[in-house]
């Protein structure tokens, strides 16, 4: 059958379900891909085509019987952070190389039971710390719309396999905009859900109050699908919200006539490029032409959400890893001397350059005598911002502007300077800090790579983000252009 | 502010990190520049303000206390470097 990988999951589900092909031989064709254009993108770190295989005539026999959840039959990726029980889950580092997960993430769980056919695992910055996907142990990933760019990070796997249609569909994680980011930079859709929306159990932890799990996808509406399988309330993580999960396919065909957006002035400042400036205020007219009202909103104190996020999550993240010492998983050194230079000699040795530099400026700003002056003033700027963030939605529906400052940037380019890099991640890190819903969405290109447009929700409106992707997809075509050599 | 060789040690030391002398004199540098960025975050106005606990203004929820996990030890310890009879094993503590 041809071009079954260009197609979405909707149109998948129609092939599905009339017989034109089968889960099968769908499955058959995308790791044939993943085969022919892996080495070249590098966004896998384990294909996992006999497991995907089992799982497809599994999910075939279900439909002939006229069973099968919401996604059966349809692939998806897991970005590598997630666990998968019996699959190595390497979270992109030396440390985890060898780790085999005993159990599942409740994520990959969800969508399991629904019926999605997992192709393997996506390709990740080291434990989500990153922009570009170049601080991962196993090799950056490249970007389908020129290789010699990166795909951002830290889903940057998720995003490239998205990207260059060897998956319809993928999970990733977002702590400061590692989903959102890189789908800006590949041309695909990525939705960061309200923190406590998805489950965290299972997922790898980098820093606990900002991380959320959700998709990258080529539409709004794929997205919708696989988000309304993942969200939910579950026991097993404490800080999972029990609330209602709406019906985010049902959602998306409401008319956004007469709800308001507002514009945040910060976010159109000098950091920005200017094409990509234009391309979002294109976007941003588009959706005018179709109803909403854009208003002007002051974030007063949206200035200080990077380094406020480059205090919490390095905190955060010290914490976390403090649980690879080497003894009950993950890399340990041989011939320590003693039980200190066992730990100290794994953990060097099995971490590598920036999530070692994150974990010493978390150790830093949690040390005796620096705690008052970083960690407890970060928590105070950023309740600041989570207030303003709570005013402007008594006035939107949504908050729209760019998703990052910059098309994709050259491997290498950023990598010495972890401040340029970090400030990649400006106009996404307010939602984390937040708790908000955040997407982006694919609004044009700039010297032929994409951009992306940034939608903020208020707390639990996902659907809203959804709603108007949908109906600005209705009437742009981004979305549907794909990277020349991947067609 | 720059750190010292002195500090980044010392925080190394608290973070349980081995660094190679090449490491120490990149994380002296790279660090200061980190520090340098975050410590704009005192030119904010925080007078009264109440530091952030959960994004969502919600406590943390309690559950029964009820036995829910089984007893998966020996496939737990499939990951682990080095075990025994069920124990996990480090390099001698107590002479």
């Amino acid at each position: 059958m041809m071009d079954m990988h260009a197609k979405s999951m909707t149109e998948l589900i129609a092939g599905l379900d009339s017989g034109e092909f089968t889960s099968v031989a769908l499955t058959e064709a995308l790791l044939a891909r993943i085969a022919a254009h892996d080495d070249t993108l590098n966004a896998f770190v384990t294909v996992t085509g006999e497991e995907a295989l089992a799982a497809a005539a599994a999910a075939d026999a279900a439909r002939a019987s006229g069973q099968g959840g919401a996604l059966n039959g349809l692939p998806i990726v897991h970005k590598d952070i997630f666990c998968t029980q019996g699959v190595k889950t390497s979270c992109g580092s030396r440390m985890l190389d060898e780790f085999i997960s005993p159990y599942d993430a409740t994520v990959v769980e969800r969508l399991a039971r629904a019926g999605a056919v997992v192709l393997g695992k996506a390709n990740m910055d080291e434990f989500a710390m990153g922009s570009s996907n170049e601080t991962s142990f196993y090799g950056p990933v490249r970007n389908p719309w020129d290789l010699e760019c990166t795909p951002g990070g830290s889903s940057g796997g998720s995003a490239a396999a998205v990207a260059a249609r060897l998956v319809p569909a993928a999970t990733g994680t977002d702590t400061g905009g590692s989903i959102r980011q890189p789908a800006a930079l590949t041309g695909t859709v990525g939705i960061k859900p309200t923190y406590g929306r998805v489950s965290r159990y299972g997922m790898i932890a980098f820093a606990s109050s900002l991380d959320q799990a959700g998709v990258i996808a080529r539409t709004a509406e794929d997205a919708a699908r696989v988000l309304g399988v993942m969200a939910g309330f579950d026991e097993r993580d404490s800080t999972s919200i029990d609330h209602p999960v709406p019906d985010y396919v049902g959602g998306i065909n409401e008319s956004i006539k007469g709800l308001k957006v507002g514009i945040v002035r910060q976010h159109f400042d000098e950091g920005l490029d200017p094409d990509c400036g234009d391309r979002v205020r294109d976007a941003i007219a588009v959706i005018e032409s179709l109803g909403a009202e854009a208003i002007e909103v002051d974030l007063p104190n949206i200035d200080f959400s990077v380094p406020t996020y480059y205090v919490v999550a390095p905190a955060e993240c010290s914490s976390n890893l403090s649980r690879f010492d080497g003894v009950r998983f993950g890399h340990r050194a041989e011939n320590a001397e003693d039980l200190l230079d066992m730990y100290c000699r794994s953990r060097g040795e099995g971490f590598g350059d920036e999530v070692k530099r994150r974990i010493m400026t978390g150790t830093y700003v949690l040390s005796a005598g620096y705690y008052d002056a970083y960690y407890l003033k970060a928590q105070q700027v950023r309740h600041l911002i989570a207030d303003d963030f709570k005013k402007a939605f008594a006035d939107v529906d949504v908050i729209a502007g760019p998703t990052a400052p910059t098309p994709a940037f050259r491997i290498g380019e950023k990598v010495d300077d972890p401040i340029t890099m970090y400030l990649n991640d400006i106009y996404t890190i307010g939602a984390n800090l937040a708790g908000l819903p955040g997407m982006s969405v694919p609004c044009g290109f700039v010297n032929g790579l994409p951009v992306g447009l940034h939608l903020v929700g208020h707390h639990f409106e996902e659907s809203t983000l959804l709603r108007f992707a949908h109906q600005y997809q209705q009437v742009t075509d981004w979305h549907t252009a794909c990277p020349e050599a991947f067609q | 502010m720059s750190l010292s060789k002195d500090q980044v040690q010392h925080i190394a030391r608290l973070a349980r990190l081995e660094l190679s002398d090449d490491e120490y004199a990149e994380s002296v540098k790279k660090l200061s520049k980190i520090v340098d960025f975050v410590d704009h975050l005192s030119e904010a106005d925080t007078e009264g303000v109440v530091p952030m606990a959960h994004p969502l203004d919600v406590a943390q929820r309690l559950r029964p206390d009820a036995v829910i996990e089984t007893d998966n030890r020996d496939r737990y310890q499939q990951n682990a470097s080095s075990v025994s009879g069920g124990l996990y094993l480090v390099p001698k503590v107590i002479e």
